[in-house]
């Protein structure tokens, strides 16, 4: 039984990481991963939101309808959201500032109704609280690293302390657009050689899988082929 | 005169949604493999962009501001983005039954889709007018069409080529974006050349 609970609690750093291996909200990665500080108050943000939401949707599983459940989830997730935004202004305006349009924007990331569809209307309150706790976690730890990588390269600070800025010149394209998208394909080409054997089924999970809509999107796809 | 054409090239091209602002990239790496699938799905965005501006500007202004409850912000953008996308649903399925064939199946799509909810909240936080923030909305819609288009023709050049097996599937999509990225910086200084100067 324990080992249970703490497999559902580290699913998410390897076998199911949201970031790297399940490809879940893509565009606060890309946009926020600049700053390592950034990274972890986003991270944070997404940590609290994911665990309330799935604590809320695992307990109300029996009431909410099931045709109207995308609503349900998307009100539940957004009221977290709204505490989530004015908490931070409230105590951490500086943040507030940085994360700016993302904060509401965490309503559309596709890690919360992607878990909320996946895990949090079939499983108990607690396992819920767990899987949330730990996606949360390591989209934090994922997000951290890349946007610490990014400062390195692209300012020569992590955290905001000088670190290489001073011998080498830093290539100031990383931490604009163009290096996001490059950092990020080259996290997920390392994490595929790093886990390349380990997991054949993670295969399937390349093309968002984890994500609510990819079975729309994979809909859309054949129907514009005909 | 000057403002408008601004904003509209200004949305276009150097704060295009999806390569220079990172929104939409989900659909952007999902729904570009092909050209008439990224064709279709692009129309269907600036579709529904204009008209949840046209909705969610006036609520803004009419009901939150007035009342002092602008914290709803999030909430009731989102479930009138998402109830309007499928009344647009109903009503095309009814009405436009030939459009619907084609734009139908993108639909359900848009609503989890951050673009969408992004343009809205920032035609608000930029402060705006009403005809400036449908302008906006048209040219991020363009915007995220034209990086769209851009990319279905480099992946189906990716496709069929052969490199390492780690960077097989997202991996060399997203490094292919980051060069269609690189080229979309050289706007940036474009815009306020041409406009700052006059």
């Amino acid at each position: 039984m324990k080992s249970g609970k703490t497999s559902v609690f580290l699913n998410g750093f390897i076998k199911e990481n949201p970031i790297l291996v399940l490809i879940l909200g893509t565009c606060p990665t890309l946009a926020l991963s600049t700053q390592a500080i950034n990274g972890i108050g986003m991270g944070l943000c997404v940590t609290l939101v994911l665990m309330g939401s799935n604590i809320m949707i695992s307990a109300l599983k029996r009431i909410i309808p099931d045709k109207v459940r995308i609503p349900c989830y998307i009100v539940i997730i957004s009221t977290f959201v709204t505490l989530i935004q004015l908490l931070l202004q409230a105590y951490l305006p500086e943040l507030n500032k940085s994360l700016g349009l993302y904060i509401p924007l965490i309503v559309v990331n596709c890690i919360i109704l992607g878990r909320a569809e996946a895990f949090a209307n079939k499983n108990s309150v607690f396992d819920s609280m767990l899987d949330g706790l730990g996606m949360g976690l390591s989209y934090t730890v994922t997000l951290t690293i890349m946007a610490a990588i990014r400062e390195l390269l692209g300012a020569g600070t992590v955290f905001g302390y000088t670190v290489t800025a001073n011998l080498i010149t830093p290539m100031s394209i990383f931490i604009l657009a163009p290096g996001g998208f490059f950092t990020y394909g080259c996290l997920i080409a390392l994490m595929n050689k790093l886990t390349e054997g380990k997991a054949k089924e993670k295969r399937a999970a390349d093309k968002c899988m984890g994500c609510a809509a990819a079975q729309l999107c994979s809909q859309a796809e054949e129907g514009g082929a005909e | 005169m000057k403002d408008m054409l601004m904003i509209i090239m200004a949305a276009v091209l150097a704060n295009n949604y999806v390569l220079v602002r990172f929104l939409g990239i989900c659909p952007f790496l999902g729904v570009s493999k092909k050209l008439d699938s990224a064709m279709g799905m692009s129309l269907a965005v600036v579709f529904v962009m204009v008209l949840a501006t046209a909705a969610t500007w006036p609520i803004q202004h009419l009901i939150l501001d007035p009342l002092g409850i602008g914290y709803m912000q999030t909430t009731l953008f989102i479930l009138v983005i998402a109830a309007l996308v499928q009344m647009i649903e109903v009503f095309m399925k009814k009405s436009m039954p030939a459009l619907h064939k084609s734009l139908g199946i993108y639909l359900p799509l848009i609503t989890t889709n951050c673009a969408v909810l992004g343009v809205c909240v920032l035609n608000i936080d930029e402060g705006y007018s009403f005809v400036n923030s449908l302008l906006n909305s048209f040219g991020s819609g363009v915007g995220f069409l034209l990086a769209m288009f851009l990319f279905a023709g480099v992946r189906s050049k990716i496709e069929t080529n052969e490199y390492p097996k780690p960077f097989q599937g997202v991996a060399s999509t997203l490094v292919a974006a980051s060069i269609l990225s690189l080229s979309f910086m050289g706007f940036s200084g474009m815009i306020d050349n041409i406009f700052g100067g006059m």
